[in-house]
């Protein structure tokens, strides 16, 4: 027989719409059922750089504040330090598009764009991260970090996370400043929305250094998790050797967390500081066996080097959280089985989109994995960050009304 | 065998593509080099709409006969079908991803019938 054709539509127009771009994600959430449980995605973002003007008026500094307001916060052009490629010249379609989306004026644009994507995905709550801010890590005006860092946080506790219990944040420590980060966490742990506090892991700052611990002190104080968010420099003496943006994002967002990591168990952190929860996001999963592997065979010979540990590093890794995105995932099944083994996946691994960046992960990268029981994918997908956060649950209106259906369809 | 109408001939420019059909069942139809072709609208990749994204050719790097690299260019006769969502190539002729053929885009026939477009599923 011929049909019609159900829709007729030409891509690649100059317009952008988030629900669209994600219209198959929609279906797997629908053809999965995700309405029967909470999905949390604990690494999302969004793009500060489109409110900048508004962030930059938290400044309280004037100078600072005009200064910001005229530089702006873009990227920078080809020959940057991070004017990286990541949009693999307009592949991914998303990145030059975003901006043409029109959205309500009623509603912040960044809480509708938050929920259309997440809408689309399934996905209940997020904690989200801003993208170029992050970096600002390597920014070599310590004042200036300290200032955008609580310019941001303040703004978005002030306009997104007061406004939509579905978003969540970790929020923007200064670690190049070790005062402001303790006074970052004592001025916004209370806040709506905050579940706890981040670190950009391209900070040049050993994680043992005393003056972070009274830090971790109040965080552990607060049963507030403590995040290592990864990221990349081209800044680095090491990914300077790189040519290729390939080569400095897959070893930079492992790399630099390695590196605290180690630091943070070969320093006997987890014995100091025992109820202080660590969440290590962004890095993919495949570090993670390797170091144990690596860390547990040189404690074994000198452990005196790390006398405060009372158990191998791997034992205290899996008592570590991690997110999942960018799951390693070509061919090679019996190796990322292993690997959630390893780590304990069914209790400390929280399931992360990364959404809208370029490497993004689908709940059905979780959903659809063959060593899974229900129950361990819902834990992944939702349960885990729940526990770990003591999240009060809200689903997507979407997934209620299909429960609601359901519901009334079985009662006939 | 089903049949599902696309578009007038002429409608569909060279390069240019067509989505057809319902949600979870989406089929991009495209016109190159002469010829129609049509995938299925899902990525073996996460399900991303491939036949939505960008029309770019393979990348090449340039080593002389010194063996030296000098760098960059395009091969223009293998144009790729690039996914949207995180940028999996597929060569457009054969649906194929670059890298792994065994990874590859549905593919269906076309055929062209009293000047108009049918895609055959
Ligand atoms: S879904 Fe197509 S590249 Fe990932």
């Amino acid at each position: 027989m011929t049909a019609t054709a159900g829709v007729f539509r030409e891509p690649l127009r100059k317009s952008f719409d988030t629900e669209e771009h994600l219209g198959n994600a929609y279906q797997q959430a629908l053809e999965r059922n995700y309405e029967d449980f909470l999905i949390v995605d604990v690494d999302s973002h969004h793009y500060e750089t489109e409110a900048f003007g508004e962030i930059a008026r938290y400044i309280e500094d004037p100078v600072l504040r005009d200064e910001a307001l005229y530089q702006g916060m873009a990227r920078g052009g080809v020959t940057s330090v991070d004017g990286s490629y990541q949009e693999m010249t307009g592949r991914v379609t998303r990145y030059p598009l975003r901006r043409h989306e029109a959205t309500p004026p009623t509603i912040h644009r960044d809480i509708t764009l938050m929920r259309r994507w997440m809408d689309a995905m399934g996905v209940d709550m997020a904690c989200m991260f801003p993208t170029p801010m992050l970096n600002i890590a390597t920014c070599p005006r310590v004042e200036v970090e300290v200032a955008l860092a609580r310019a941001y946080n303040r703004w978005l506790c002030d306009n997104i996370l007061s406004e939509e219990p579905r978003l969540t944040s970790m929020l923007y420590l200064p670690f190049n400043d070790p005062e402001s980060c303790y006074r970052m966490v004592e001025e916004f742990g209370d806040r709506k929305g905050v579940i706890g506090f981040m670190v950009t892991a391209t900070h040049y700052k050993s994680v043992q250094d005393n003056a972070f611990v009274k830090t971790y002190a109040a965080l552990q104080e607060r049963g507030l998790p403590l995040g290592f968010h990864a990221a990349y420099t081209w800044g680095d003496k090491s990914t300077a050797l790189m040519n290729r943006f390939i080569s400095v994002h897959a070893l930079g967002f492992v790399w630099h967390n390695m590196v605290h990591m180690t630091n943070w168990l070969m320093n006997g952190m987890p014995e100091r500081f025992p109820r202080l929860k660590t969440l290590w996001i962004e890095s993919g999963l495949a570090w993670v066996p390797f170091l144990m592997q690596r860390l547990d065979n040189e404690f074994m010979m000198r452990s005196s080097d790390a006398p405060l540990l009372k158990r191998k590093p791997s034992d205290y890794m899996r008592e570590m959280f991690y997110t999942s995105q960018p799951m390693e995932m070509v061919e090679n099944k019996e190796a990322l089985e292993l690997t959630f083994k390893m780590m304990k996946a069914e209790s400390q691994l929280l399931y992360s989109s990364d959404y809208p960046h370029w490497d993004m992960d689908l709940p059905s990268t979780i959903y659809d994995l063959p060593f899974l029981q229900e129950g361990q994918k819902r834990a992944i997908l939702g349960g885990n960050a729940q526990d770990l956060f003591k999240l009060d649950p809200h689903f997507a209106p979407w997934k209620l009304e299909r429960q609601k259906q359901r519901a009334m369809a079985a009662r006939g | 065998m089903n049949e599902l109408y696309v578009c007038k001939v002429g409608e569909l420019d060279d390069g240019g593509v067509r989505i057809v059909g319902e949600p979870g069942h989406r089929i991009g139809v495209m016109l190159h080099d002469g010829e129609y072709l049509a995938y299925l609208n899902r990525c073996p990749h996460q399900g991303g709409p491939a036949c939505e994204g960008m029309r770019i050719p393979q990348v090449q790097d340039v080593i002389d006969e010194a063996g030296l690299f000098v760098g960059q260019r395009y091969d223009e006769s293998d144009l790729h079908i690039v996914c949207p969502w995180h940028g999996y190539e597929f060569h457009i002729k054969t649906g194929e991803h670059v890298c792994n053929s065994a990874v590859r885009l549905r593919k269906y026939a076309t055929v062209v019938r009293e000047g108009g477009i049918y895609v055959q599923y």
